[in-house]
Parts: structure tokens; sequence; C-alpha cells
């Protein structure tokens, strides 16, 4: 009972963002006869999967007051090296995939070191790393995709576990994990107290290097999972996936109610910022919107969620979730 | 009852200023002492040196018969001494029990948060301040009082011996210093020592049992409470010689040019009325937090008032904005040269004409000769040293780059001027000369307010004086027979002319 109780509290904070995304449902169940039906919307949760395993991390890095643009790279990068170490070298899909994803917490790693040690403001370090890791997987696989993974490494991207797809599955286990690990442990705890006030974190001993650091290596492994999810449902890895990928994993965790000054967020949001993202984009090709349409939409939605998140920190009142305090500010002005 | 913690002929310059000379401080157990003195008489120098913030150029430090040696902040907290700084320093979104135990989380296995643990000893440690509160709940929700208390929680939780308070009471109300008075008095049974900084006697006098003053970073006196009046107090604080000289005060006032009507701004100022003049300097006086520069920057119309009316030479300004004001002839200068007055990689032809760039400008363009002429002619006038019209004004020194900002604002040819504490941080020569060239602009028709928060200065330049405490306006004196020891009965709250 006390797991039941629990869960509806946190629901409760997210009832905007959780609003907004059953809205979306209702409105696209009117709109096309296609929305509602089971394979639809497994086919969103595989599709959103991506984008929410991502904004896992980067949950955490935000809410430190941090940014990380290098996510797309990172995602391409991992699962470039992963594929090659499959395709070329001949290794065990196993040995492949905890490479890669260790290989993406390296880089998450280096994000770390370079923010907290020179230190570099994180928009200009892991811009830097979005370039250096997209350039990278470019060179390492000369710019073709790979192809021909084995098939139990397919089963990452493709395959189900009954009706259900099994990234859907990795993503419920992606955020079990990093609600924890968020709301249990000391890195979760103290990332929100280096986000609300940095100062005084140092000044009560915390040792906010080591924290940060961590925090950007769950980002980098947690894209790279994603990367390694999209490679099998592909069947590729190319050096040209993700492109684009970090704005709409920063949109998922801002619309999800996290802010972009930090201190503040939580995780659950962001799953549902990625499947309202998911909602979305499947809404669009449902209603045979054109794919450049759909960029512009994508990004007037961030647009929309940043605002809300500018709008959300002048009013002072801020007990409520995304979407109602939003409207409560424009009824108030 | 011997001393918990002695501090003995501390010494600690700073690039050549000396702040504090041979100060000797002590403190016994279950003692309140009030640590008194003006803004800039070594007291926020002298606790950082406590809790090893800083390290003293000279002097020991005594704690429980120890010498501390080389004390470092983790060293005096690992011995109880903890401070509670005037700027809250919690994390609003995280709750009260983490911020307690912030850095110190109870841990069940490596990395693992106990909760359970962490709560109940929060709770603990808030009952001796006998405040329930949900501690599972953000700290930004509880009132600034409630913070603060946690903030004295924080610093308990270390188990303190000496607890430093520096000025705690600023931002509460009256009920509010109230609670915080009985906890005070409730740790003090339970033998804590308790450093307090307050500015206001009347608390100290409510709830200190000695005093130490402190005036220029010189050790003035000390002793019991009981035994001395709050006069004697406010004289140590400021028994100084005057040993600046100032210009000549003005002979003749001229009309009224602004006047200001029961204006209010919640939280920062209440009813404050005042008019000035021109060919008269008026000096604003007030501790921090007094509202001060908040009142002058809604005259200015950085913020607009709440209630009340400002009239600029009989027009109702009340609702401008800063450019409107400007245009009209009303100017303030701001107390932070370099982060809101000045623009320090551009030269000082440019920072001279950059708050009016209409009259260098020909068909939309800025004139570069024009500039110069303009730079050159206002740089001069107000006496600057540089080498080169070019050099950017972050080469300059503290007094020329507030000549600077200076000649930047009477290049807007300004009719009213405010000034937010002119003179502070620069040598004594700049200085004057800013004292000479304010008396010349009031002797030519102007008419100047200033703030400042220095005594001498507030005696020497003005003509008339007003003095705010807390948010209000408490007196009016003219300047002429005004005396150190007054101007501060009333900025301390000890008398006030027009709420009482």
């Amino acid at each position: 009972m006390a797991i039941i109780n629990k869960l509806k509290n946190s629901l409760g904070k997210e009832l905007g963002a959780l609003t907004g995304l059953i809205l979306l449902g209702i409105i696209m169940t009117v709109a096309s006869p296609h929305f509602l039906t089971l394979t639809n919307l497994m086919n969103i949760l595989r599709q959103s999967s991506l984008i929410a395993i991502a904004a896992a991390g980067m949950t955490f890095v935000i809410i430190t007051g941090g940014i990380d643009l290098s996510v797309g790279s990172v995602l391409s990068l991992s699962s470039c090296l992963t594929a090659g170490m499959m395709v070329s070298h001949g290794w065990n899909v196993w040995l492949a995939v905890i490479f890669g994803l260790l290989a993406g917490g390296v880089l998450g790693i280096i994000n770390g070191v370079l923010i907290t040690r020179i230190p570099l403001p994180p928009f200009i370090s892991t811009l830097g790393m979005m370039g250096v890791a997209r350039g990278f997987a470019f060179v390492y696989t000369d710019g073709a995709p790979i192809y021909g993974l084995p098939e139990s490494f397919k089963y990452l991207g493709a395959g189900m576990i009954g009706p259900v797809p099994f990234p859907a599955i990795l993503m419920v286990i992606t955020y079990l994990i990093c609600y924890f690990l968020l709301n249990k442990t000391k890195i979760g705890r103290y990332a929100y107290a280096l986000g609300g006030n940095e100062e005084a974190a140092i000044l009560s001993g915390i040792n906010t290097k080591y924290y940060k650091t961590i925090v950007y290596a769950l980002t980098g492994f947690f894209a790279a999972l994603a990367g390694l999810i999209l490679a099998g449902r592909l069947d590729a890895a190319t050096s040209v996936a993700g492109d684009g990928f970090e704005l709409d994993v920063i949109a998922a965790v801002v619309i999800g109610g996290t802010s972009l000054s930090g201190g503040r967020g939580r995780i659950v949001g962001s799953l549902i910022g990625a499947l309202i993202m998911g909602v979305v984009r499947n809404g669009l090709n449902l209603l045979l919107v054109s794919s450049h349409w759909q960029r512009v939409i994508l990004g007037l939605i961030i647009l929309l969620a940043v605002t809300v998140d500018v709008v959300r920190k002048q009013s002072s009142e801020d007990q409520e979730g995304t979407l109602s305090s939003f409207f409560a500010n424009l009824k108030s002005n | 009852m011997s001393a918990l913690l002695e501090m003995k002929g501390i010494s600690k310059s700073f690039y050549g200023t000396q702040a504090l000379k041979d100060v000797n401080i002590q403190i016994s157990s279950g003692e309140i002492q009030a640590v008194c003195g003006e803004n800039g008489a070594g007291k926020s120098t002298l606790m950082n040196i406590m809790t090893g913030i800083l390290q003293p150029d000279e002097g020991d430090i005594l704690f429980d018969g120890e010498k501390l040696v080389d004390l470092n902040p983790s060293q005096a907290q690992a011995r109880g001494i903890s401070i509670v700084h005037q700027e809250l320093s919690l994390c609003p979104e995280v709750s009260v029990a983490e911020n307690i135990f912030m850095g110190r989380v109870p841990e069940k296995k490596r990395g693992l948060v106990n909760f359970k643990e962490m709560r109940l000893e929060a709770e603990k440690v808030l009952a001796r301040l006998n405040l329930k509160i949900d501690v599972k709940q953000p700290v930004g929700r509880l009132s600034i009082s409630e913070q603060q208390m946690v903030e004295i929680a924080k610093a308990l939780s270390i188990n303190a011996r000496v607890l430093i308070l520096d000025e705690p009471t600023s931002s509460l109300t009256e009920s509010e210093s109230k609670i915080l008075f009985e906890n005070l008095l409730r740790l003090k049974k339970e033998g804590i020592a308790i450093f307090f900084i307050s500015h206001r006697l009347k608390e100290i006098f409510h709830i200190c049992d000695s005093y130490t003053v402190l005036r220029d970073g010189v050790y003035v006196g000390s002793g019991q409470v009981a035994e001395i009046e709050p006069d004697d107090i406010v004289r140590m604080m400021v028994g100084r010689e005057l040993d600046q000289s100032y210009p000549d005060k003005g002979t003749e006032i001229g009309k009224s040019v602004l006047s200001v009507a029961n204006i209010s701004r919640e939280d920062e100022f209440e009813n404050i009325s005042f008019q000035i003049n021109e060919k008269e300097i008026v000096g604003v006086f007030g501790l921090i937090g007094a509202g001060r520069s908040e009142t002058m920057q809604t005259v200015f119309g950085i913020n607009q008032p709440d209630s009340g009316t400002i009239k600029l030479f009989d027009k109702d300004v009340t609702a401008n904005n800063t450019r409107e004001n400007i245009d009209q002839g009303l100017i303030y200068i701001t107390e932070d040269r370099k982060a809101q007055g000045l623009f320090l990689e551009m030269d000082l032809n440019a920072n001279v004409v950059a708050a009016d760039l209409e009259q260098v400008t020909r068909n939309g363009m800025v004139d570069k000769k024009k500039v110069a002429a303009v730079g050159e002619k206002f740089v001069k006038i107000m006496n600057t040293k540089y080498a080169d019209l070019e050099q950017p004004v972050k080469s300059l020194s503290g007094g020329n780059q507030q000549k600077v900002l200076l000649a930047k604002w009477l290049a807007v040819d300004p009719r009213v001027l405010i000034l937010d504490e002119p003179t502070r941080g620069i040598d004594v020569g700049a200085k004057f000369e800013i004292h000479a060239t304010l008396r010349e602009l009031s002797n030519n028709g102007h008419a100047v307010m200033f703030i400042s928060s220095e005594l001498p200065e507030i005696l020497g330049l003005s003509d008339r004086i007003l003095i705010m405490h807390q948010g209000r306006l408490v007196g009016e004196l003219d300047a002429k027979t005004a005396t150190e020891e007054e101007v501060m009965m009333y900025a301390s709250g000890r008398k006030d002319d027009f709420n009482n």
C-alpha cells in the first residue's frame, strides 16, 4: 500500500505534464482512427524509448544546472564502436554492448572533467564534444554505415516480449534505476543541492566536482544505450545517427518540468515529456504532415517548453505541474 | 568562568589595508556576546578568522585551552565553531532535513541515503529550537525566519559549541526576532557560546550578556552589557577624529526640484517623503539594509513605487522609466561601478558618451571625432588621470574609474544628481576631488543627493542629512550642527523623529 501511495504522490506532482499527454491522446484519437490501436501505441513506446532513455540521464545534468549537447554524437559514436567490434573484430555481443556503454560513459566523464577541472562552461564543453565525437564516428566508419549486425544484437531494438517492444522494457528499467539514483542516493540528492545553490553545496563540504562528473558520465552512458537500441532497430550503425537528437532530449526533460536553471526537476516528468514528444511525432505522421513541417512543429514545441520554464521561474508560486502553472500564469497576466 | 574561545592580538591586512589590528576577544560557555561596529569595522573579518575562512597575519586563537594553528573551515567545524551567515545559504528546492545534513548525509550503505535516520536527527535538532515543521518539505516553502532556524539547526547539528550569528535579525520581523531570541536563550542554557553581530542596539541590550566594540579594525573596548548605556556603545563605535578636509558648505539654497511624497515598496521601504533643492547637497545615511539604495533606485525609475508620488520640476514622474527621467535631467549613479556603471573593456571616450550617443551621432552614425571631443572635455572636467583616451577603463585606478563614471553622467547635462556611495573604495586624493566637483556642481545650481556609509563624509560634504533605518526615514538633520553620535542614534534605531 505504501508503494501505491508513493506512486500516487509522484504522479500527482506530474499532473501538468500528464494532463498534456492525455489531452494529446484524446485529440489524436478523435483525429485519426489509427491512433488508438495496440500496434500504434506500442509503436509510440518504441519510438519514444530512445528519447526517454537519453532524457533520463539528461535530467540529472539539467538538475545540476548544466546541459549536455553531445548526446546525439555520443549515441552515434558508441553505436558505431559497438557495431565495429562485433562486425569487424568478431567480438561477443555481450562484450561489445558493454564496451559501447562504457565508451558512452567515458565520453561523459571527459565532459565532466572539462567542466569541473578546467573549468569550461557545460555549454561549450559539450558543444566541443558534440563535434569531436561525431567526427570520430565519421573517421571510424569512414562515413559508411556498418551493416550485418548479429541477430541477438538486433533484439535490443527490434525484439518483442508479447506485444511489448523490448526497448520499452529497457526504458522502464532505465527509469526505475534513475528514480532510485535520483531520490535515494547521494548522487541524486547532491545533484539537487548543486543545482539549487552551488556555493552552499561547496561550503557544506560536498565534493561538487566529483558529483558533477558522475552526472555527465550518466548522460553519456544512457545516450550510448539509446544508440545501441537504434542500431539494433535499424540493423545498422551510422555516423549520421542521432543528428539533432540533443534538442529532442532536452525538450523532453524541459516539458517534463525540470528547470533549465537547475535545482528543480523530477525523473518521471522526463518520461512523460518523452512520451509527449513521441505522441506528437506519431500523430503528425498519422495525419500525413510532411517531415519538413514536422521539424517546424517540434521546434515550436521546444520554444513553448522553454517559455513555460521561464514563465514558471518568474512566478513565485509553483507547487503545481508544468501546464497548470503555465495556464495559471496566462490567466493572471 | 574561564574562556571557551579566546583570540589574542589578531591582526590582518588585505593588500596593504589594515583590516584588523591587535584585536582581542573572548567568550565563555553559555555567554551571548555582542560584536558591535560600523560597516567596515572589521567584524566580518574577525569572524572569518574565527571560523578558519581567513588566516590571521598575527595573533593566537585558543579554544578550550588548546592553541589552534592554521585553522581551516573543516577543522573549525570539527571543534564546533559554526557560523550562520547573513545571506542564507540553503538550497531552496532541497528538503529541510537534507539541507541540515548537507555534505554529511547519514548513509545506510555506501552512497545510499538513510532518509529515516536523517529525518529523525533533523527533527531532534529542530526540537532544540522548538520548531515543529515537516522536515521532508523543500526549504523554499518555509518563511524567512523558519529558514533561518534551519540554518541555525544546520550549525547546531555539527555539535556546535560556539555559534556565530551575523546580522541574524536583518530580514526578520519583530515577532520573528522574538522567536529567535527565545531560541538563543535556550541554546545559552545548553552552554553554547554565541557571538551576536548586530547593528541594532535595542536587540543587543535585550539579549546579550557582554559586548565587544571594534572601530576601523581596532579593538575599542568590551564589558558587561548591564554596566553600560546604549549611548556609550554608539560613542565607542563612531568616536574618531574628523581628519579629512571637505569643501565649504553651500551658502544659499535654491528652489525645490525633486519632491518625493509617501513612497513605499513592499519589503524595501515605507512611506518615504523628502525633497531636494538646487544649490544643496543632501547626504543619506543608514546602515546596511536600511533601504537607501532601493529608495533612490525607485526615485530614479528603475522600479515603480507601490504607492506615493514623485515630482520632478513640479511634474509628476512617478510612473517614469529611467530613460524618461534622464531626459528630464535626473540621474542616478550606481554604487557598483564595475558591475553596473562602466564598460570596463571599452575606452574612456566610449564610456563617457555611452549614456547619450545622440549628441555624437551624425546622420545616424557615431562620429568618432565628436566622441573624442566630448570624451576629452568631460574627462578633463573631472581631472581624470589617464595615459590615452583610448585606453580601456579597466586599466585605470578605482578613483579614476569613478571619475570616468561621473564624467559619463555629466555628459548628459543633468540637473538633479543622485549618487550611491560615490567615493567607496577609492583613494583620499580622488575622494577629495570628487567632493570638490560635487560642491561645484551644487554651487552652479545643480541639486545633489548622495548615499554614503561613511559618517565623516556625510557630515563633511552634506548641507542636510537624511537618515534611514529599516526601510524608513527616521531623521533629518542640519549638517552644520549634527554630530556623528546623533546620526548614529537615528541610524541604529535609537531615535526616530517621524514614526514614533
